[in-house]
């Protein structure tokens, strides 16, 4: 689908009023990351690596979200979200678990490890977790649907959505403090929010989201 | 990486953190921990923190901990939500039931301020018959008090925090004005507006504890809409901006970084509290102790607390402490709509109606609910349409980019009080080496008739404002109560009408585990009424 909001750049933003320091810090901190050592074997990152790029595809025309990083990340510190599903280890065992048994299910279905398997091999195999409906012993202790609902989604969406590019490709307007917004009402943008392509519009969404900062 | 505060201890050496100001100190009082103070209490949101302003002001000695940062917003908060997870309670807890919750966001917190430092602000009053449940309306039990007097605590409460709202609201026995103007509605209000107007019920603008206008040393709002986050701009009134600047100015001290983990008693008498702070176990003596951890660590404390005295854990002569535990119905119906609707603008709710608080007829069910506009900021909503749509791929990229045009409303329901659902201490320990809770929940067939009603309700609603593509978002929940009931009968309560332990005279509970019932309102006014109350209870009986 073509981009709604064409030159409209989250980012741009960066040196403006509309974030402060903290907030800079953070998102600097970020996009500077790289996946860490020692977490997850070769192949369960070639898994993981695929899974996101089936789940999350990158924006179009815009710099690339390290979700594998951020997810990588995650799975490395072990963290806690503050809940654990009774049925699910916690966070690191559960996705090197999931990640062995998405292999063997891609395995099973199509004699190939999920990595290598076409687009569409891949999201049959996927589905199948989503749905519980799987073949490999590998989730003999682990919920397919558990895992997928309560650990797979929510860890994968959560690091791709706390990317500016993502944020830029949806028309949000990203962090806003100090400075908020004015205009509330309906079809009302303050200068600084993005605007959609609208092909009826006197002037192209490109020129007026030039004034975004 | 946790954050320099999450670190550091910053009350302490005569002084805590200025919230209001980047780098600033105010002067705290300090106790030794041989002192024997008037009142310990163990945690610092809207029972807690409330409660040690009022009692401090009132003359008593008082020592607040809590387990969680002390932050200056103005220079700790990011315009962020990951980043702003450090507000959340995350550390482990187990979660089984058929309808296992999740927790973290939106039912807890771990700061000083507690959950009212990320709260969505919103700030209402229970219908008065929702205190006389079973006598009235023939279900769940009664709360042993009066509306009348949470009616008077909740004017007090309201002027503490400077409440914006409606000129005149439209539901139950009137009352006076609100402190501050109601806050402008932005799109996402306007609809739910329009569809309330469509189907002939009655909507206001939210009650809200954020500024419509200035206040001391805090700016009104500015419409950033990070509001369940954290305000980075002092605007949200939580109890870290406004009854803690009053304790500590009145003689309280707080502890941040402080672990409680255990109530000691002796002649069946609270003695005191052991908690970790930096790095050690350490015990403050106390003549009362008030616990006010919201309702998973309130009775997780509680039964950690057993001893040969008391081998069920403390107040626990009922076999009802971590019991009854109740949430909120959380569940949505969302829609698309022509116009750019950017939600994200402003606080989430701005705009609500109680209409099926105050209306009896027409319901299978039993109890109350609210609903209000919405503004999910860009994971949650990820999450939402990922989970509760089960779109993925290039699917959930393409919906996601027509967010602006999105259009939601979201219930606060009641939750009915059932023995089963209840918070007890599993086998594993955390990382202060206590048990982990494990919170068992299911939904009854109760909550069930109402969340169909609810959300058909909504999703009329919705097409009666012109959005189409709808949906309903079937499973979530939000608020905590119930597990440290109060009542009139020590058999089936766990507290008395004052909040006292029927089972130890000088231990207290204040927060939400004392609703005996959670009504179709956002708890926290409650909760800060109930704790003025307690104050000057308190007054009447020490």
């Amino acid at each position: 689908m073509a981009d709604r909001f064409p030159d409209y750049h989250v980012l741009a933003k960066r040196d403006t009023a509309s974030w402060n320091a903290q907030t800079g810090a953070v998102v600097d901190a970020r996009l500077a990351k790289d996946p860490p050592e020692g977490v997850l074997s070769d192949r369960q990152r070639q898994t993981l690596a695929r899974v996101i790029d089936r789940i999350v595809p990158q924006p179009e025309h815009r710099p690339p979200v390290n979700t594998l990083a951020l997810v990588m990340g995650k799975i490395a510190a072990n963290g806690s979200d503050g809940f654990r599903h009774h049925q699910l280890p916690e966070t690191r065992r559960a996705w090197e678990r999931g990640l062995d048994a998405v292999d063997a299910e891609a395995c099973v279905r199509h004699g190939s490890g999920f990595a290598f398997l076409s687009d569409d091999q891949a999201d049959a195999v996927l589905c199948a977790v989503e749905k519980g409906e799987v073949e490999a012993p590998e989730w003999q202790d682990l919920p397919a649907g558990l895992f997928w609902s309560w650990r797979l989604i929510p860890d994968i969406v959560s690091a791709y959505y706390a990317h500016p590019s993502a944020w830029s490709a949806m028309g949000f307007g990203g962090p806003a403090s100090p400075r908020g917004y004015v205009r509330l009402q309906a079809n009302r943008r303050d200068p600084w929010e993005a605007a959609e392509r609208d092909d009826q519009a006197p002037s192209p969404a490109e020129a007026r989201n030039h004034h975004a900062e | 990486m946790p954050s320099e505060p999450e670190q550091q201890l910053r009350a302490g050496g005569g002084r805590a953190p200025d919230v209001f100001t980047p780098g600033g100190w105010v002067p705290m009082r300090e106790y030794g921990e041989a002192e024997e103070v008037d009142f310990a209490i163990v945690g610092t949101g809207a029972g807690g923190g409330t409660l040690a302003c009022r009692l401090a002001e009132a003359g008593f000695s008082v020592v607040a901990f809590d387990a969680g940062a002390y932050w200056r917003p103005l220079e700790d908060f990011a315009s962020d939500e990951t980043e702003q997870q450090k507000l959340y309670w995350t550390d482990r807890r187990i979660v089984d039931g058929s309808h296992p919750l999740k927790m973290g966001s939106n039912n807890s917190g771990k700061s000083v301020g507690g959950s009212t430092v990320h709260f969505a602000m919103v700030s209402l009053r229970f219908r008065p018959e929702h205190f006389k449940a079973r006598s009235k309306l023939g279900y769940g039990v009664d709360w042993p008090v009066d509306w009348r007097e949470m009616w008077r605590y909740y004017d007090e409460v309201e002027d503490a925090l400077k409440i914006a709202g409606p000129v005149s609201y439209p539901w139950g026995p009137k009352r006076g004005r609100y402190p501050y103007r109601a806050h402008p509605m932005n799109a996402a209000a306007n609809y739910l507006a329009k569809g309330a107007d469509a189907l002939g019920i009655d909507w206001t603008e939210t009650p809200l504890a954020t500024l419509s206008a200035p206040r001391g040393k805090a700016h009104p709002c500015v419409y950033r809409g990070f509001c369940v986050t954290g305000c980075s701009t002092n605007a949200k009134q939580s109890v870290l901006v406004t009854w803690l600047p009053r304790a500590l100015k009145a003689g309280a001290e707080i502890r941040d970084l402080a672990m409680v983990g255990r109530i000691e008693t002796k002649n069946g008498r609270a003695t005191g509290v052991h908690y970790l702070r930096a790095g050690a176990w350490r015990f403050q003596k106390a003549k009362n102790v008030i616990v006010a951890g919201y309702a998973i660590e309130t009775p997780r404390l509680l039964l950690m607390s057993a001893n040969s005295e008391f081998p069920d854990g403390l107040a626990n002569s009922s076999g009802l402490l971590g019991r009854n535990l109740m949430v909120q119905l959380n569940q949505a119906a969302w829609g698309q709509v022509a116009d750019e609707v950017r939600s994200y603008k402003g606080p989430p709710s701005l705009a609500i109606s109680e209409h099926w608080n105050y209306e009896d007829r027409g319901k299978d069910y039993f109890g109350g609910w609210s609903y209000m506009s919405q503004g999910p900021l860009p994971i949650t909503w990820a999450k939402s349409l990922a989970g509760g749509r089960g779109l993925w791929g290039q699917a959930l990229i393409d919906e996601m980019a027509r967010n602006n045009h999105s259009v939601g409303l979201k219930m606060v329901g009641e939750v009915l009080p059932y023995e089963h659902n209840r918070v007890t201490l599993s086998d594993e320990t955390d990382q202060y080496g206590l048990p982990v809770p494990r919170i068992t929940f299911s939904l009854g067939e109760n909550e069930q008739a109402m969340i169909a009603h609810a959300t058909d309700f909504m999703d009329r609603s919705l097409e009666a404002a012109g959005a189409a593509e709808r949906w309903k978002e079937m499973d979530d929940t939000c608020h905590l109560g119930g597990t440290a009931r109060m009542g009139d009968d020590p058999a089936t309560s766990v507290v008395d009408p004052d909040c006292r332990s029927w089972d130890i005279p000088n231990l207290w509970v204040c927060d939400g585990s004392v609703f005996p019932t959670v009504g179709g309102v956002n708890p926290s006014l409650t909760i800060q009424a109930l704790a003025c109350r307690l104050a000057d209870r308190v007054k009447a009986l020490c």
